[in-house]
C-alpha cells in the first residue's frame, strides 16, 4: 500500500498548483466569472498546453493513458483555485466518445479536445429525474443520416460554452443510448444562467436536431455510469481541493482575528470547531483518494459503485459542515462575496448535490 | 398544567387573524411568501397599515401607542403575522432606538423622535459593529469629540442593514478615550442626510445588498442627539440586548417555511414518487417539525415566566439559537429538495441564511452568555 503520488503525479499536480497560484488568484477569477462567457479561453489553452486535456486519454486516442489517480492532484489545485472551465464537464463527455463512439466520431472529437481546440459539455439530467440516470425521456429518431434529437435537458453545466453535446436520449423502443450534437446546430436553444458555483449552464431544448449514435443503440447506460462514476471520484477529489482552502482560510482567520485582546483562535469553542473542520477535510480526503484508487482498480462495476458512492457520502458531508463551520467562523466577513471563503462556500454547497446528493448515494450503497 | 391557550387569548388570536386577513395587501403577502426582495417602500407601507391599526409598537407605554398586550399576547401577535406572511417590522426604529428613548431619552427627545418612529416616517437602522469590532463591541473606535454644542464624529461603522434606506442611524461612539473601554463610550442619534456621512454597499454571497458600510468624516452631531448622559453608551447597549424581544425565534414564519417545504417536496418526483413520500427525505422534514413544535413550547413557557415576574435571562439566547438554527435548517431542506435545478433561488436563500448565525449576537457569543449567566460557568 502506498499513499504518496509518484514523480509524474506530483510534477503535475505541482504545475497545476503553480498555474493556478501565478495566473487563477481570486482576482483573476472574479474577471473571468464576470465575462460574458463565464470561463477565459487563455485559461482553457493554457490546461491544454500543460497536457491536462490528454491526460486520460489512452495512446491510440492520442492521449497519455493517465487514469484517476493521475488526475486527482490536479483537480484538488482546480478545487482550491475554484476554476470555473469546462474541464470535468469536457472530460465526461469525450470519455463517451473515447469508450464507445465509432473512429470517424474519435477522429472529430478527441484530437481537438486533447489540443483545447473543442469543449464539451454532458446533457444528462432531465426534469424529474433527480440524480437518476436512467429517467430519460429524450428521444432520438432515425434520420437520413444518423438520428434526430427531440426533448429537454436541465442544468447542463458548461453547455453554453461546449461546441459539442453528448447527449443521452431512447430511441427505437430500446433502452438509453448516447448521441453526439455539434452544439450550433438548428433546432438547440439555450436558456443560459450561471449556478449557484458560477458555472456557466443551461436548460436545453432538442427541437429535430441532427446527431449520431455514439456506441451500441439502447446500450449506454453502462457507459453512463462509468462515466459519471469517473466524475464523481473527481469531484471528490475537487471538494478536497476546496476543503483545503476553506480550512487552511479559516485557520489564518482564527490567528489573525482579534477580538477581546486576543485572537479569536485562542476561544477553545472555535478550536475544537476547528479541530473538527480538520478531522472532516482528512475523511474526506481519504475517501477520494479511495475511490479514485478503484475507478482505475475496481474488479466490476459494483465494487466501483460502492465505493464511489461511499466517498460521495463522506464528501458530501465534509462539504456540508466546512462550508458552513468556515463561514461561521469568519463572522460577517464570511458573508461578504468580497472574500473567497463564501465563493468556496458556494462551491462546496453545489458539490455536496452534484453527480448525487447523500442521499441518492445511501441508496446506491444500500443497494449494494 | 394547562398547554391550551385560555378562550380568551384564543380569542385574541382569531381578531389578529381575521385582521390580518382582511388587511395584509397581498401584493406583499405574495412578496414574502415567494422571498421577492422587499423595496423600502414595501416595509414603510406595512409599517404604517399597523401604525393606523395602533398595533405597530406593542410593548411600548399606552401614552406612545402601546396596546397593552401581556407577553403571550404580544407572541400570538408576532406569530400569526409571520405565519400570515406580513413584512418583517424592522427592529431598528420600533424595538431599539424607541425602547432606549422610552428609557433614558429627555422629554424632548421622547416627543421629537418616538411618534415618527411610531408612524414610519423616518426609517432607522442600527451603527454598532465596526470593522474592528464586532463580538467585542466594546473596542469600537468610532470617535465623538466635543466641540461646543456638536460632536465631531470620524469613524467607521460596518455591516449596516439597510443603511442605504436610512434616514438616522444610533451610533455607539467613542466620547472619552481614557477612560475604561465600556466607560468611554456614548449613544447618538444622527442624522444621515448630515455632510460628512458616505454609505457604501457590501454585497453579500447570494449577490444581495442589504449591508453597507458607513463611513463618518468630520460630521457634526448637535449635542441634544446624545441619549443618556456621555459615558453612559454601554449602559444603554446592555439595556438593549436585555430588552430585545422575545421574537428572534420567528415561529410563525418558520411555521409557513415548514409548509412551504411540504407543499414544495410534495411537487418535486424521486424514483418515480413525490419527494415528500420519500422517507429519508420525510424524515428530515419530521425531524425539523419536531424541533419547532419544541421551541414553540419553550418559547411560550419561558412567556410564561416572564408574564410571572421573573426578568428575561439567557432565555432570549437560546430562542435566538434554536431559533436560527430552525430557519437555517428550513433554507437547507428547501435547497435540498429542490434538486439540481437552474432555479438557484432556493440556493441562494440557503446561503443568505446563514447570517442569521452571526448576526444579533452570534450563536457563539449566544451560547458563552448562557454558559456564564445562567449555568456559573
Ligand atoms: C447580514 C448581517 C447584518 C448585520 N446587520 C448589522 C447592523 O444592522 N448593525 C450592526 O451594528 N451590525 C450588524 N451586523 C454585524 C454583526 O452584529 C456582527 O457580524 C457580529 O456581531 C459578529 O461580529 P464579526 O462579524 O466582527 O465577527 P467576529 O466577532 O470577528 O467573530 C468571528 C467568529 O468568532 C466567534 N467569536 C468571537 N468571539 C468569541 C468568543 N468570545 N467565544 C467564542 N467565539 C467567539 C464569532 O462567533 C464568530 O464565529 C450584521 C451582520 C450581518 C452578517
Amino acid at each position: 500500500m502506498k499513499f504518496d503520488y509518484n514523480e509524474e503525479q506530483r510534477l503535475l499536480s505541482d504545475s497545476v498548483r503553480r498555474f493556478v497560484a501565478q495566473d487563477y488568484g481570486f482576482e483573476a477569477r472574479r474577471a473571468i466569472v464576470a465575462s460574458k462567457e463565464g470561463m477565459s479561453a487563455t485559461v482553457w489553452s493554457t490546461l491544454a498546453e500543460l497536457g491536462l486535456l490528454g491526460l486520460p486519454f489512452s495512446s491510440d486516442d492520442g492521449g497519455f493513458g493517465g487514469g484517476a489517480v493521475d488526475l486527482m492532484g490536479v483537480m484538488e489545485a482546480m478545487g482550491e483555485g475554484l476554476v470555473v472551465e469546462p474541464y470535468l464537464s469536457t472530460l465526461m463527455a469525450s470519455r463517451c466518445v473515447a469508450a464507445a463512439g465509432t473512429d470517424e466520431q474519435k477522429q472529430r472529437i478527441l484530437p481537438g479536445v486533447i489540443d483545447g481546440s473543442i469543449r464539451m459539455a454532458f446533457a444528462q439530467g432531465e426534469k424529474d429525474a433527480r440524480f437518476d440516470l436512467d429517467h430519460v425521456q429524450a428521444r432520438a429518431t432515425r434520420a437520413k443520416e444518423g438520428f434526430a434529437l427531440e426533448g429537454e435537458k436541465l442544468a447542463v453545466v458548461h453547455a453554453p460554452v461546449a461546441d459539442f453535446l453528448v447527449v443521452s436520449a431512447r430511441s427505437g423502443g430500446k433502452g438509453i443510448s448516447l448521441f453526439l450534437v455539434d452544439a450550433k446546430s438548428a433546432g438547440i436553444t439555450l436558456r443560459s444562467y450561471r449556478t449557484l458555483d458560477e458555472m456557466p449552464a443551461a436548460d436545453i431544448s432538442f427541437r429535430n436536431v441532427p446527431c449520431t449514435l455514439v456506441g451500441t443503440e439502447g446500450e449506454a447506460l453502462p457507459i453512463i455510469e462509468a462515466v459519471v462514476d469517473f466524475a464523481t471520484a473527481l469531484v471528490c477529489a475537487e471538494a478536497v481541493g476546496a476543503l483545503k482552502y476553506a480550512n487552511d482560510a479559516t485557520l489564518e482567520y482564527l490567528k489573525t482575528r482579534k477580538q477581546f485582546g486576543v485572537p479569536i483562535g485562542a476561544f477553545q469553542a472555535l478550536q475544537h470547531r476547528m479541530v473538527d473542520m480538520v478531522i472532516s477535510y482528512e475523511q474526506a480526503k481519504s475517501m477520494a483518494s479511495l475511490a479514485c484508487a478503484k475507478i482505475d482498480s475496481a474488479k466490476d462495476a459494483a465494487e466501483r459503485k460502492r465505493v464511489v458512492s461511499a466517498a460521495k457520502i463522506r464528501i458530501a458531508d465534509a462539504c456540508r459542515h466546512v462550508s458552513q463551520e468556515s463561514v461561521q467562523l469568519h463572522g460577517g466577513m464570511g458573508m461578504s462575496e468580497e472574500l473567497k471563503v463564501s465563493h468556496t462556500f458556494r462551491r462546496l454547497t453545489a458539490i455536496a448535490q452534484q453527480f448525487g446528493d447523500a442521499d441518492h448515494h445511501l441508496e446506491r450503497l444500500a443497494r449494494g | 398544567m394547562d398547554l391550551n391557550y385560555s378562550p380568551e387569548e384564543q380569542a385574541f388570536r382569531e381578531e389578529v387573524r381575521g385582521w390580518l386577513r382582511e388587511n395584509l395587501p397581498a401584493d406583499l403577502r405574495e412578496k414574502v411568501s415567494t422571498h421577492a426582495h422587499l423595496a423600502k417602500d414595501d416595509l414603510q407601507r406595512w409599517h404604517r397599515i399597523l401604525a393606523a391599526r395602533g398595533w405597530v409598537a406593542p410593548s411600548w407605554p399606552k401614552e406612545w401607542g402601546g396596546t397593552g398586550w401581556d407577553p403571550v399576547q404580544r407572541y400570538i401577535f408576532e406569530e400569526e403575522s409571520g405565519y400570515a406572511g406580513a413584512p418583517p417590522l424592522l427592529p431598528f426604529g420600533l424595538s431599539m432606538c424607541g425602547p432606549v428613548l422610552l428609557k433614558f431619552g429627555t422629554d424632548e427627545q421622547k416627543r421629537r423622535f418616538l411618534p415618527r418612529i411610531y408612524g414610519g416616517d423616518d426609517f432607522w437602522c442600527q451603527g454598532y459593529s465596526e470593522p474592528g469590532s464586532g463580538s467585542d463591541l466594546a473596542s469600537l473606535k468610532t470617535r465623538a469629540t466635543r466641540e461646543g454644542g456638536h460632536y465631531v464624529v470620524n469613524g467607521q461603522k460596518t455591516w449596516t442593514t439597510l443603511a442605504h434606506y436610512g434616514d438616522w442611524i444610533f451610533c455607539l461612539v467613542r466620547t472619552d478615550a481614557a477612560a475604561k473601554k465600556q466607560e468611554g463610550i456614548s449613544f447618538l442619534l444622527i442624522d444621515m442626510k448630515t455632510p460628512g456621512i458616505t454609505v457604501r454597499p457590501l454585497i453579500l454571497m447570494d449577490g444581495g445588498h442589504e449591508v453597507n458600510e458607513v463611513f463618518f468624516d468630520d460630521v457634526k452631531v448637535p449635542v441634544e442627539n446624545r441619549v443618556a448622559d456621555e459615558g453612559m453608551g454601554w449602559t444603554v447597549a446592555k439595556y438593549l440586548l436585555g430588552h430585545e424581544r422575545m421574537n428572534t425565534a420567528r415561529i410563525g414564519t418558520s411555521r409557513r417555511e415548514l409548509e412551504n417545504l411540504k407543499e414544495f417536496a410534495a411537487t418535486q418526483r424521486k424514483n418515480g414518487r413525490a419527494l415528500l413520500e420519500d422517507t429519508r427525505f420525510r424524515d428530515k422534514i419530521s425531524r425539523l417539525e419536531v424541533e419547532l413544535m419544541a421551541l414553540e413550547i419553550t418559547n411560550l413557557r419561558f412567556l410564561d415566566q416572564l408574564r410571572g415576574g421573573r426578568p428575561p435571562g439567557a432565555e432570549v439566547s437560546m430562542l435566538k439559537i434554536t431559533g436560527t438554527e430552525i430557519q437555517q435548517r428550513l433554507t437547507e431542506l428547501m435547497m435540498e429538495a429542490a434538486g439540481p435545478t437552474s432555479d438557484i433561488a432556493l440556493a441562494q436563500r440557503y446561503c443568505n441564511y446563514r447570517k442569521t448565525s452571526i448576526y444579533a449576537g452570534s450563536n457563539e457569543i449566544q451560547r458563552n452568555i448562557i454558559a456564564k449567566m445562567s449555568l456559573g460557568l
